[in-house]
Order: C-alpha cells, then structure tokens, then sequence
C-alpha cells in the first residue's frame, strides 16, 4: 500500500531498479539481516578480545564461591560465608518485598487520591491536585532520599526512642514493632479465618443470588467482612489467646527483638509508593472521567448513593480504562525499586551488580544476571495483568 | 454552582459558596473538616520550619542550630555556585550562563509559532548543539574543561536536553520499524524496545559504566558522559517508540490509501502525512516521556557525575554541614519541580492549541 508503482513515474526514483516488490523485500530484509550479525559478530569479536587482555574466563562458577559481606535484611537465613547466588537469592527477595508492599500501598493511596481529586469539596480536592503535582514533578530518587534523610536525621537515638503506642518504637536506626509470636493452638486461629472467608463468600453468593431473583438488596460489604472478622476472633478467644507479642528493648546501642523495619527499607517504600501514588491518581481520574454522565444520573435515578454509585457503576467501568496504565505504573513501581542501591536498601542490583560485581570482577555475568531477572518479571507481570485486563476487557455484541 | 442572587454581598457570597462547595452533605462536611484538621497540623509546623524560624545566613551548621530551630538555608546559599554548576572553573562560568542563555534562545522558535523570521531563527537552533559543545568543553580558543568538572544544575539540564534532543528521531524510526513490513527489522526493533523497557534504567547505566567498554576495541575510551547520553538516549527512545507507535496505530488506513494513490513513495508518505499527525496525537505522552527523562536524570548519581544530588552527597559528607540533607533536597526538588511542572503545563497548552476544535484560534 505504500510502495510506488514504478513506471508511472518520470522522475528517476531508485526503486525503478527493483522491479519486483517481493524481491526488493527479500533483498531488503537479507541486507537488514547481514547487517545486524556484522554488528554481533563485532561486537563479540571485541568483548572475546577484551577478555583475553584481561586475561578472564568467562563463565559463572564464581556464584558459589562465598559472598564474604552482610546483609542487613534478609527474609531466608544469610550469613557473610553463604554463596554469592544466596546472597543475589537474599536481594531478588528483598526487591520482591518492596515492590508487593510499594504496590499495595501505592493503589490504596492512589485510588484515594484520584477518587478525592474529583470531589466536589473544593478544599479536598485542592489538597489532592497539590500533592498530586508536588509529587510527580519531583524526582523519584528524591523522594527516597528526602525519606531516608528524614528517618535518620530527625528521629531521636535508640536511647531516646519516641513511643508513641505501646511498645512501637521510632528511632534513627529504624522503627520497632512487637512481633506476634504464634502459639500452641494458633492453628485454630487460622482455621477460624479460613472458615470465616468462605462464610464470606457463601454470603455474598446468596445475597446476590437473592437480588437477582427477588430484586432486595442485602448489604453486602459489611457482613461479609463481620463474617471474616468474627469467626477467627472467637477461635483466638476460644484457643486462650493463643499469640504472645516479643516487645523489642533496648539493648547496648540499639534494640533487639520484636519486628524491625530499617530505615532503608521504610525510605524505599514511602518515597516508592507515595511518587507511584500521584501517577496512579491522575489514572484513576481519567478513568472515572471517561465515563459518561448518563451513568452517573441513571445510578442516581435508580436511587443509589454516593459510595455505592462509585463502586457499583463508575469504578468497575473506569477499570476498563485504568488497569492498562495501572499495569505499567506497577511495572515502573519494580524497576524503580533499584534505586535502593543509593541508600544502602540490599536489594538484587544492590547485591548481585553492586558489592558481588566489584568484589569478583565479573560485569558481564553479574549484569546478565540482574538484567535478565529484571526481564523475567517485567514479562511475568505484565503478560498476568494482561491476561486480567482482557478478562474484563468490553464484550460488544 | 448555582447562579448567585444579584445583590449580594461579599460575606454572603462567601457563605452561598461555602454551603456548595464545602458542606453541601454530611460526608462533604466530614471532609472538609479532616481537611481543614490536615492543614492545622502540617501548616504551622511547616511554615515555623521552611520559614520562620529559618537561619539563611551561617558559616557552618552549629551556627545555624544556635540561631534557630528551623531549617538551614545557609547551606544551599552558601554552596550554591556547586549546586547550579559543579566543579566547573570559576573563571569559565560564563560560558555555562552564556549556553543557557543561547539554549533559551534557541528554543523560542521551537516553542512558539509566531516569531519574526522563524525560518532563520530554527536554522540557528539546529546549529545550537554545536555552540553549547564549543562553549561547554572548550577548545579551538577556549580554555578546554574536562567533562568530569561538570556537576549540579548545568548537569541536569545538559543530560536532559541532550537525551531529548536525540531520542525523539531515534524513538520514530524505532517506532517505524517496529510497524515495519519486514518481519526482521520488525522483530529487531521489538526485541530492542521490549528489552529497554523491561529493565530498570540503572542497569542500563551500569552496563554503561561498567561494561561498555567490552564491547568495543580494546583502547578505545570513551568519555562516561558520552556514554550517558547514548544510554539516556537509547532508554527514553524505547519509551518514545511505543508513545508514537500508539500515534502511528490511530492514523486511519485511508490516510495510507489516499498517499498510495496521489503516487507518494514510504518516505514521503511517512514524512508528509503519516507522521504529522501521528506526532501531534501522541504530544502528551511524548512530553510526558520528556520530563521522566528529564526527572531520571538525578540516576546519575548512582554512577558517581556529580548532579544536583550527587553535589549535596559530597556537601553533606563535609562536617561543617552534616544532616542538613532535607535543606538540600527540597532546594533541589523545588528546582525540579519548576521545570517539570512548566514542561507539563505546556504540553496542556500545545493539546489545546493542536485539538481541531482549538487550532489556528490560539496563537503561539
């Protein structure tokens, strides 16, 4: 469709030397194809022989010599003689953590925000559409900085810990909770949850099912959650409250024991999921915009109010809307998380393409390695979160 | 909001605005006044910290703890030449303020449609890159300047123009390609740009540091700030490519047809009809890829150039100023937020003006 028909032509152009199109593509194509291996085989030519004057053998076997430095925060047990892939294993973990809890917290900020940002509240929404600007025109990295400098400047010294609830502790070297410890018979907890989420579900299948057939409506959100609340708690009370708290106390310089959260780990996360927040909002709130008014007045026709229209008739439709960006805010969340290496947060760049890279000398395995795990979840999450998005993707007959 | 009755007065109004805008229900009300409980909180303390209980002027931070509670200014005031230009020479600054100055100049043609002589003017800004080089490195009559000298603000700007000014004709021949009917330049581009945006930016600036150099004959040495402007340039291209790409993808196939059949070859077609319009769809996201461009630039960083937070890290290992890295950061975050902000409200405005129901109505 966009080639010239040669010969009608007076003016000399060069595709009049390719008479036919399907051979001037082949050509084309073999040519693209030639050059592209050239510029391989230089390439490659060049690293095997900066190799050769360095005088190192590629290869990965150096993964399981001992990694020789210390972790901070490891979710799998880790010590200085463990191999260099647990140590990469101990940061792939640590950047997983971040992202999941950056996520998480990133969505409820973000829906908040975005569903804010267009109340008719003049104040709210004012408030809303400054943090909104204030934070995406700023630099992510700054905003990791600006927490961590935060958390170790203004908190007071371990011996001074501010304590603002029972046994939670806020200091420079971190922030401190009690750890639930579980006990004989906790498992009755868990069974009680378990029984208490099915009931849930059962509940909101016949509530349903009840206003379809009959047209009443139940209310559907708040029993089920008293369904999910009640059952567990009152096997925690009938097991004797089977969960002891481990208080963190203060010990020589620092605390010891309870559940700590670094001050690397909390900067990440704050500074992550506050700058992803501001992106999602404005997300949020073209999806709603894109919907039209129709829908609004008929809900309110129907009779239905403020929270149950937006959750019933305007989100599930913006969803449509939002979910593609929302996908790529998420995947722009994971890479951003490897910006943890400027704060000391341990995480996979940090560990494998940083203190392994210049402990060993091996920036082609090192980097391969952390280049392809970034790739690997990158395609992992969004072929998932496309496979959602086409799930509720607009069915038109 | 409802028209208001003619006579009123200013309280009155502001009572009739208030009851829609603020209380007009329950749950309107319970947020206005969490709002207002959230501004009670942080304002003060805030303002009593950012302002009145400030020190703008110390020697060093003790001074300032001894003069007031509140933040530290003296620190940006007094390192302020560090945070704008690095460690250029003293003496040769004048030749960063000279570029910036030629660099404002150079982009009012491109930002503005009606200048006097425009045609001329554009000329001279394609010419441009190469002055902000001569001024900038120096050489044939300039004192040279090594660009590991380079640092702060000037950093930011010279990475962020250089990467925007290279990646957009690199992200639409990635984007052509990408929809090209050759299947082997198509899956060449789409490996390129899936791999691009698969990982983190960082990495990329890693394998340009660390191991760029393998790659190619063994002596050739590369300038590491080079090397950042190709990785800059080469990330934001992967981005632009699929911003434009969404543009190429909503041009309808008559446009196609129609240029086939007035004789056009693909260059022509592209050029002349495809392509402009495609551009002015996808104006929003390209400007958005501008400013995470221009905001990723502070990655640097973490490669050791001295850019605006690269600079505070070295003010704030000097003990005369210690821990005053909020100080520092909400000066530099201001400084970015100035630009960026501007960046997308101008994008808003060329939306308006390029929308057909706006064109032509709103000049410049």
């Amino acid at each position: 469709m966009t080639d010239r028909r040669s010969g009608h032509s007076t003016r000399f152009v060069p595709q009049v030397l390719w008479p036919r199109r399907r051979t001037r593509a082949t050509l084309i194509q073999i040519l693209a194809l030639v050059g592209l291996l050239l510029a391989a085989g230089w390439l490659a030519v060049n690293l095997a022989q900066n190799l050769r004057l360095l005088g190192m053998e590629p290869g990965y076997g150096f993964l399981t010599d001992p990694a020789g430095y210390d972790i901070g925060q490891t979710l799998i047990p880790y010590e200085a003689t463990s191999p260099h892939w647990r140590a990469g294993l101990v940061g792939l973990l640590n950047t997983l953590l971040v992202s999941i809890c950056g996520i998480v917290l990133a969505t409820l900020i973000g829906f908040t925000a975005g569903i804010l940002r267009l109340s008719p509240n003049w104040l709210v929404n004012r408030l809303m559409s400054a943090y909104i600007e204030f934070t995406r025109n700023v630099p992510v990295l700054l905003h990791i900085l600006l927490w961590h400098g935060l958390l170790i400047h203004a908190l007071p010294h371990p011996r001074r810990a501010a304590e603002p609830l029972d046994g939670v502790f806020l200091t420079n070297r971190g922030i401190y909770l009690p750890e639930p410890v579980p006990e004989a018979g906790f498992g009755l907890v868990l069974g009680g949850l378990a029984a208490g989420l099915i009931a849930a579900v059962i509940y909101r299948r016949w509530a349903r099912s009840r206003l379809f057939r009959t047209g009443r409506a139940l209310p559907m959100v708040w029993p089920g959650i008293a369904l999910a609340l009640i059952l567990p708690l009152a096997a925690f009370l009938a097991a004797g409250r089977p969960v002891s708290w481990q208080l963190p106390e203060l010990g020589g310089f620092n605390f010891q024991g309870g559940l700590a959260l670094r001050p690397e780990f909390v900067a990440l996360w704050l500074g992550l999921s506050l700058y992803t927040a501001a992106f999602i909002a404005e997300n949020v709130r073209a999806g709603i915009q894109s919907i039209d008014r129709g829908q609004l007045d008929a809900a309110r026709a129907l009779g239905l109010r403020g929270a149950a229209i937006m959750r019933l008739v305007i989100l599930p439709q913006a969803m449509r809307v939002i979910l593609p960006p929302l996908i790529s805010q998420y995947l722009n969340l994971i890479k951003n998380s490897s910006l943890a290496i400027a704060i000391g947060y341990m995480d996979l760049v940090a560990t494998i393409g940083g203190i392994t890279l210049n402990q060993t000398g091996r920036a082609l395995e090192c980097m391969s390695i952390v280049l392809g795990v970034y790739l690997l979840i990158s395609l992992t999450v969004s072929a998932v979160m496309n496979r959602y998005d086409r799930r509720t993707a607009l069915v038109e007959h | 909001m409802r028209p208001l009755p003619p006579m009123d007065t200013m309280p009155r109004r502001a009572l009739h605005w208030s009851r829609y805008n603020l209380f007009s229900s329950p749950a309107n009300t319970l947020l206005t006044i969490t709002g207002v409980l959230v501004l009670y909180w942080t304002v003060p303390g805030l303002m009593h910290w950012l302002w009145w209980d400030a020190v703008f002027d110390a020697a060093h931070r003790n001074e300032c703890r001894a003069a007031g509670s509140g933040a530290c200014w003296a620190v940006v005031r007094v390192r302020l030449d560090q945070l704008l230009y690095g460690f250029y020479p003293v003496d040769q600054r004048w030749r960063v303020n000279l570029a910036f100055v030629l660099l404002l100049a150079a982009l009012v043609p491109v930002l503005r449609r009606h200048v006097p002589g425009r045609r001329y003017w554009i000329a001279g800004s394609v010419l441009y890159p190469l002055a902000a080089y001569w001024l900038l490195w120096g050489g044939m009559g300039l004192a040279p300047v090594d660009s590991s000298r380079f640092g702060g603000f000037m950093l930011t700007v010279l990475i962020g123009v250089t990467g925007i000014v290279s990646s957009l004709p690199l992200g639409i021949l990635l984007a052509l390609g990408r929809r090209s009917q050759y299947p082997v330049l198509r899956l060449a581009c789409i490996a390129f740009i899936e791999f691009v945006r698969g990982v983190p930016l960082i990495t990329l600036l890693f394998v340009g540091s660390t191991l760029l150099n393998y790659f190619f004959p063994p002596g050739t040495a590369f300038d590491l700030l080079f090397r950042v402007f190709i990785i800059v340039a080469l990330f934001a291209a992967a981005y632009l490519a699929e911003v434009i790409r969404g543009g190429l993808a909503a041009i309808p196939r008559g446009q196609y047809e129609a240029a086939a059949a007035s004789g056009l070859g693909y260059a022509q077609t592209m050029g002349l009809i495809v392509l402009p319009q495609a551009l002015r769809i996808s104006i929003p996201g390209i400007v958005n890829i501008f400013i995470g461009l221009y905001k990723d630039t502070t990655l640097v960083l973490i490669i050791g150039l001295l850019d605006p937070l690269g600079i505070s890290q070295s003010i704030l290992a000097d003990s005369k100023w210690q821990g005053l890295s909020t100080e520092l950061y909400i000066f530099i975050a201001l400084g970015f937020f100035v630009t960026c902000f501007a960046m997308s409200k101008y994008s808003q405005h060329l939306e308006r003006r390029l929308s057909p129901a706006g064109s032509g109505a709103d000049p410049g």
